[in-house]
């Protein structure tokens, strides 16, 4: 059914932090080698070898340049390279959900997972279109539509260590940039970092009420005024001796000559 | 928004064929036997064609029969049951008009509500996407209602009906243009509001995800021919209006009948074309592109 269920108690989702995202795209190849052998249509690609290789994935790591605004009377500060990783949001609202003429996508009623049931799904592509994240992906070979899963089947499965079940590009990621955990738990440790770290909603303006949350890039510490380092830089000649010490007194007498 | 040309054929089409059946629907004094085939036979081909057109896309098209289950929140499953039961009524009011010369009113006018209804909830599946702004407003309802029963009412040859139709049709489609050129700006989606990180500074696309394309790329975010649009509109406004008005004002028969029959569909598949084409979908801003 492509209604929505009334909100769940328990929302799972990510907390992805812009702080300490390196750039790597290892929760990228994670994800298309779990979903790709594992729950679903596998991730195609097309001409893998050639000059317009093109394929599909659940998620997918941009890079943003922000250039802080020139201050008066400051120096410009330097531009800073953000990373940013973005696969589905799970909204509360998801408006994929509700276009689906045929029931194919659902928001689950017990989590709030939004999920494909890929043999009811016809291909229009009508999802895609209504998602403003870019989050769901029509496979070319399979004429199916694909999307994150969190992981549904490593997160639930008793076969797994339990360090394993969470989804793979929370458990890849080398950098400890992605947190999975329930949201709507206001004391689970997602929660937390969310309200400390002041996580935000990607596009709040399209009503979409998101699940996962970004943690903004951390203010750059101020400049000292000096370089703590200089005065072990600078260069010494005290102890000159022979041509080179004559050098530098005589250079340092010539007028405006240094020391 | 990708122009897929099974979608601007089955918007175009199936648009005049429904037209043309309110039309038929509606009329008090309906033809029958052959003439009222020929009409029924025009207006089945165009929106039987049509839709049968836009099941192209469809990664699964066999599985279409599911699409009718889900009319309680979907726009484009309302859309397949309406298509559905107007045609099925129609045929059944063309069948008495045809076979047994005689009208049921009763069915001609419900498969005439049905025929604005069908229009209408396929114009929905574009004016409900809050990401596109420039579908996002009353004028695409408007739009695709207006133009169904001015191509209607050219294909059946209704002279006074048409042309003032005709005449409120372009100028609607030329506000709607007009109008709709600025709403993405308005609409408070943005790069900053994308990312979230408009509160550091100003952000810039520095490196997409891939070397490559993607699907979303080929969907969402199409460059080519926006260029052209401005004479693309000025084609469409003269060929889907000023000229189907000017030869009916002009003279009557078959054949300038026809041949403004043949203009307004070329004028309505280069806006239509226009319509997909000049849509800008929000998730293009990920990728600094419209």
């Amino acid at each position: 059914m492509t209604t929505l269920p009334p909100p769940s108690a328990k929302k799972l989702g990510l907390v992805i932090d812009l702080d300490t995202c390196v750039g790597c795209h290892a929760c990228v190849i994670s994800c298309k080698g779990w979903n790709t052998e594992n729950y679903g249509a596998p991730l195609s690609d097309q001409n893998a070898y050639s000059g317009t290789a093109s394929g599909t994935f659940l998620n997918r790591v941009h890079s943003y340049e922000v250039q802080p605004p020139v201050l008066k009377d400051q120096p410009a500060a330097p531009a800073q390279l953000i990373h940013f990783p973005k696969s589905c949001l799970h909204c509360e609202d998801a408006p994929c959900v509700t276009v689906c003429p045929t029931g194919a996508s659902y928001k689950r009623v017990e989590d709030g997972i939004v999920l494909v049931n890929e043999q009811d799904c016809i291909g229009c592509g009508l999802c895609a279109w209504a998602c403003p994240y870019g989050a769901r992906e029509l496979d070319a070979k399979e004429g199916v539509m694909k999307k994150c899963t969190l992981c549904v089947d490593r997160i639930y499965n008793e076969n797994l260590p339990e360090e394993d079940r969470q989804p793979a590009c929370v458990r890849t990621c080398p950098a400890g940039a992605r947190h999975f955990g329930d949201l709507g738990d206001e004391n689970s440790d997602v929660s937390i970092l969310v309200a400390e770290r002041g996580g935000f909603d990607l596009m709040p303006e399209q009503g979409t009420k998101p699940v996962n949350k970004y943690l903004p890039p951390r203010p750059k510490d101020v400049e000292p005024e000096f370089d703590i380092l200089a005065p072990y830089l600078e260069p010494i000649a005290e102890d000159g001796k022979g041509f080179v010490g004559w050098l530098d007194k005589a250079l340092s007498a010539l007028p405006g000559g240094a020391k | 928004m990708h122009p897929a040309p099974s979608v601007i054929l089955f918007t175009t089409f199936s648009g005049m064929g429904f037209g043309l059946l309110f039309w038929l629907g509606i009329d008090a004094t309906a033809p029958t036997g052959w003439v009222a085939f020929a009409f029924f036979a025009i207006a089945y081909i165009m929106a039987v064609g049509g839709l049968l057109a836009s099941t192209f896309h469809l990664g699964h098209p066999e599985r279409f029969l599911k699409a009718f289950s889900q009319w309680r929140s979907s726009w484009l499953s309302r859309e397949g049951i309406c298509a559905v039961a107007t045609l099925l009524l129609m045929a059944a009011y063309g069948a008495g008009l045809v076979f047994l010369g005689t009208q049921w009113s009763i069915l001609g006018w419900l498969g005439a509500i049905g025929a604005l209804l069908t229009v209408f909830t396929t114009s929905m599946i574009y004016a409900q996407m809050n990401t596109v702004p420039r579908w996002k407003h009353w004028t695409t309802p408007a739009l695709f209602l207006v133009l169904s029963i001015a191509g209607g009412a050219l294909l059946s040859g209704r002279v006074s009906t048409a042309i003032p139709l005709l005449v409120i049709a372009g100028a609607l489609q030329a506000f709607a243009w007009f109008h709709g050129d600025g709403r993405f700006n308005a609409s408070g989606t943005t790069l900053k509001s994308a990312t979230g990180l408009g509160h550091i500074g100003d952000v810039r696309a520095f490196e997409p995800p891939h070397t490559g394309t993607n699907y979303l790329m080929k969907e969402f975010i199409h460059v080519v021919g926006r260029k052209h649009a401005m004479n693309i509109r000025i084609l469409a406004l003269v060929l889907g209006f000023v000229v189907p008005v000017l030869l009916l004002l002009i003279a009557q028969g078959h054949v300038l009948g026809l041949i403004a029959v043949v203009s307004h569909i070329i004028g309505i598949l280069a806006l239509r074309w226009l319509f997909f084409a000049q849509a800008e979908h929000v998730v293009g801003l990920y990728y600094g592109q419209r």
